[in-house]
């Protein structure tokens, strides 16, 4: 058994898990139904691009849907979670009431548990190995709506706690980027004493959090929150800083800095090279998305602008996608339309986001994909063909490949948004000759170690993985972290 | 940081600031530019990198007050700081001893010229520079670029300075006259587009360098799309120089506009407040 393992079971072991776990009998658990999240009306909140779709739990619907778990001997659940968050401790700490214990025990793994609770796919990670999916067939335990609840009380409670650190090393370590995997990165090494300094290109601390994710699925304000417990536990932040420009990391490892993680993303929008995509109204997702979540563009008190159509096509069927999409119908679009070269079952978007998008009135263009853009005198694009698909043999990633049908059809839009993907940020790979890429542009590391082709430089999320979740984003700071930390103790 | 310790009007609306900003001054190359943002309401925009001073840690933007954005700028005094300022970004001029360069600079696209000027200068070339501008007063740094340059043609469109004419004219006259191997211009769209016709005749290799519209400028918006030899290009980390033959102007000039209705509007907004 693993020392983990065996902390696992000390801890269940405990006299009030124990207890606890009498108080209601398996069968009477088993047969409460999973809580449904409450929601702001779709009609209402198409309205506000910055109020959030999903309203939390209260602490009665908390309790209830974590007396649903069985604190199993076995927590299947915890492997689902690429921060390895101890999950029956604080769902059964929210079963006796004892929430900031609970909010505690999340920090313990996991330096954003507010954001996580929001964003990751729970229904592929945590949820899908929970018992109740498992070995009932039945609707998991919320893990995620439950995360969620306990962060939001902690914050709401103004008694936030911050993590122990252990005393300062004096070691100085770098981030670069602070987007999720940076973030969890540097929570780690902070709290194992190293001096750390994370560095972003842009003006606002956060990444894809602040500049790609709506704040009416994340707020900002619940992202500084977080920051600010990071800054209490001594991680230093430095914005307007481009690494491998404002300085080098042969700059920095004279100023002292001893290994670096290098999170800088993926940072490059993907094009389909179609013609007409240059028109004006034309644009990656990237842009549409930081125009209005990092500029603020949809406020008018705001001077940066951003095209607001009635009609606006979204490319794309992942959560990007489902994001700018949404935007969209928020800054007034009368029509919204996700245009998709597959169907429903292979979009990559979780299934909440194209839950709500339905609800919203997006519409779903499925099975086509657009093959020119047409524009007016100006230049403004305002109509675009596209081609029909179908669904042939499938691919190595086991989705069913699109495949072109002979069938072209033609829909008027004012704005469309390029949400096909992005490629990794080639900055630091451009500026360090030495260090090994894949032909795709990400960086190469080892997968255990998270650690590059140069030792002293690891790194992680989306310049490794090329576009993931902010989820494995930050299970790659947790791992870079553990191994960095061996690293220096050995060096 | 970023505290601006020099301001100087070189016209009525063209004014020069030296900013503080130690480590861009240290690792800025000719060519490259900042992005800066006046306020937290204010919107990222890119200006060139004129000169810098290791020693005193600062370094030369010059900004013409043409909107919203710039008149925030414009507006700030010396002791003040600007909210951001990152950078350098994009790819530095490639600067070596190649011969005879035609630098060709219109309006404030002169600024952006001087260091490449400079550069081209210091690495042993014989530099000439035609400058190029609506009339006197509106003419900027004729003395830094007399500085760097062999010979320095001025052309004015009213002919109130210099020669009457356009920025090509001055350049078919060099062009005729002697050998060049290179030439660089900047300065509006419309001008350098003009120019790379005028240079393609003479077959001399030309960079134009681009004023595209970006947001975060490090390669992650897109904004500053522009099709060169046929291929899509960031203007923010593949340029901002590119092979002025092979620039689609037509194009470039059409993004330009893109948000040329949300502009006006806000600067009606703005003159209302």
């Amino acid at each position: 058994m693993t020392i983990a393992a065996e902390i696992l079971k000390q801890e269940r072991n405990a006299e009030w898990r124990a207890e606890l776990r009498k108080v209601i009998k398996n069968k009477d658990r088993m047969t409460i139904e999973r809580v449904k999240m409450p929601e702001m009306d779709p009609m209402e909140r198409i309205k506000y691009q910055d109020k959030e779709v999903n309203a939390g739990l209260d602490l009665e619907q908390a309790q209830r849907e974590a007396s649903r778990c069985m604190d199993c001997a076995n927590p299947t659940c915890i492997e689902g979670c690429p921060v390895s968050i101890n999950i029956p401790k604080f769902v059964k700490q929210i079963e006796t009431g004892d929430v900031l214990a609970a909010a505690s025990t999340l920090k313990e793994t996991s330096a954003l548990p507010a954001v996580c609770g929001r964003v990751c796919p729970q229904e592929k990670q945590c949820e899908a190995q929970c018992f109740y999916t498992q070995k009932l067939q039945k609707t998991p335990v919320a893990i995620g709506y439950l995360e969620r609840f306990a962060a939001d009380y902690e914050r709401e409670s103004g008694k936030m706690s911050v993590p122990q650190v252990a005393p300062a090393n004096g070691i100085k370590v770098a981030a670069i980027g602070s987007g999720p995997a940076s973030l969890s990165f540097a929570g780690d090494m902070v709290k194992l004493g190293y001096d750390v300094t994370v560095f972003e290109a842009l003006h606002e601390i956060g990444g894809v959090l602040k500049y790609g994710i709506p704040e009416f699925r994340l707020p900002n304000s619940i992202v500084d929150v977080e920051l600010d417990n990071m800054r209490q536990m001594g991680v230093k932040f430095e914005n307007n800083y481009v690494v491998g420009r404002t300085a080098t990391i042969d700059d920095l490892r004279e100023q002292g800095f001893k290994a670096f993680f290098v999170a800088s993303g993926a940072g490059l929008p993907r094009f389909m090279n179609i013609p007409g995509e240059n028109f004006n109204g034309v644009m990656s997702s990237n842009e549409y998305l930081t125009r209005v979540n990092l500029m603020n563009a949809a406020n008018d008190n705001f001077d940066t602008p951003v095209l607001k159509g009635k009609s606006i096509a979204v490319i794309g069927g992942g959560n990007t996608a489902m994001d700018s999409v949404r935007t969209a119908k928020r800054l007034g679009a009368e029509r919204a339309m996700i245009v998709y070269r597959r169907t429903r079952e292979e979009m990559p978007a979780r299934v909440e986001e194209v839950h709500h998008a339905q609800e919203e009135g997006i519409e779903f263009l499925n099975l086509a994909n657009p093959v020119e853009y047409f524009a007016n005198e100006e230049g403004r694009v305002n109509k675009m063909r596209l081609q029909r698909m179908e669904l042939g043999e499938p691919d190595p990633s086991g989705r069913r490949r699109p495949v072109p049908v002979d069938d072209f059809f033609e829909e008027d839009v004012d704005v469309v948004v390029v949400a096909v993907g992005v490629s990794p940020n080639p900055l630091i790979p451009s500026t360090m000759p030495d260090l090994e890429v894949s032909r795709w542009g990400t960086i190469e590391v080892n997968e255990e170690a998270m650690q590059s082709s140069i030792p002293d430089l690891f790194a992680g999320g989306d310049i490794v993985r090329g576009g993931a979740t902010v989820i494995l984003a930050m299970g790659d700071g947790r791992k870079a972290a553990a191994s960095m930390h061996e690293y220096l103790q050995k060096n | 940081m970023n505290k601006i310790v020099v301001k100087e009007h070189l016209s009525a609306q063209v004014i020069k600031l030296e900013i503080e900003a130690p480590l861009i001054a240290r690792s800025r190359k000719p060519g490259n530019f900042i992005i800066l943002r006046v306020g937290e309401k204010g919107e990222r925009i890119p200006l060139t990198i004129v000169d810098s001073n290791i020693e005193t840690g600062t370094i030369t933007i010059i900004v013409q007050n043409v909107g919203v954005s710039s008149a925030k700028l414009c507006e700030l005094e010396v002791g003040e700081s600007i909210t951001d300022v990152v950078g350098p970004l994009g790819q530095p001029t490639e600067i070596e001893n190649k011969g005879t360069i035609l630098a060709l600079g219109g309006g404030v696209g002169i600024a952006p010229l001087l260091p490449i000027v400079e550069g081209f200068k210091k690495a042993g070339n014989r530099v000439v520079t035609v400058l190029a501008a609506r009339n006197k007063e509106l003419l900027i740094l004729e003395d830094e670029m007399r500085k760097w340059s062999d010979e320095v043609i001025i052309m004015t469109d009213d002919g109130s300075y210099g020669q009457q004419g356009l920025v090509t004219q001055g350049a078919e006259e060099i062009l005729k006259r002697e050998k060049v191997d290179e030439c660089i211009a900047i300065g509006p769209a419309v001008m350098m587009k003009f120019c790379a016709q005028l240079t393609k005749q003479y077959d001399v290799p030309t960079q134009a360098s681009l004023n595209s519209i970006m947001v975060d400028g490090t390669g992650m918006c897109g904004a500053c799309r522009v099709t060169v030899g046929g291929k899509t290009k960031f203007t923010c980390v593949d340029g901002p120089e590119f092979n002025a033959h092979e620039i689609d102007f037509d194009e470039m000039l059409m993004r330009l506009n893109a948000y040329k209705k949300e502009e006006i509007k806000a600067n009606e907004n703005n003159n209302r407040q």
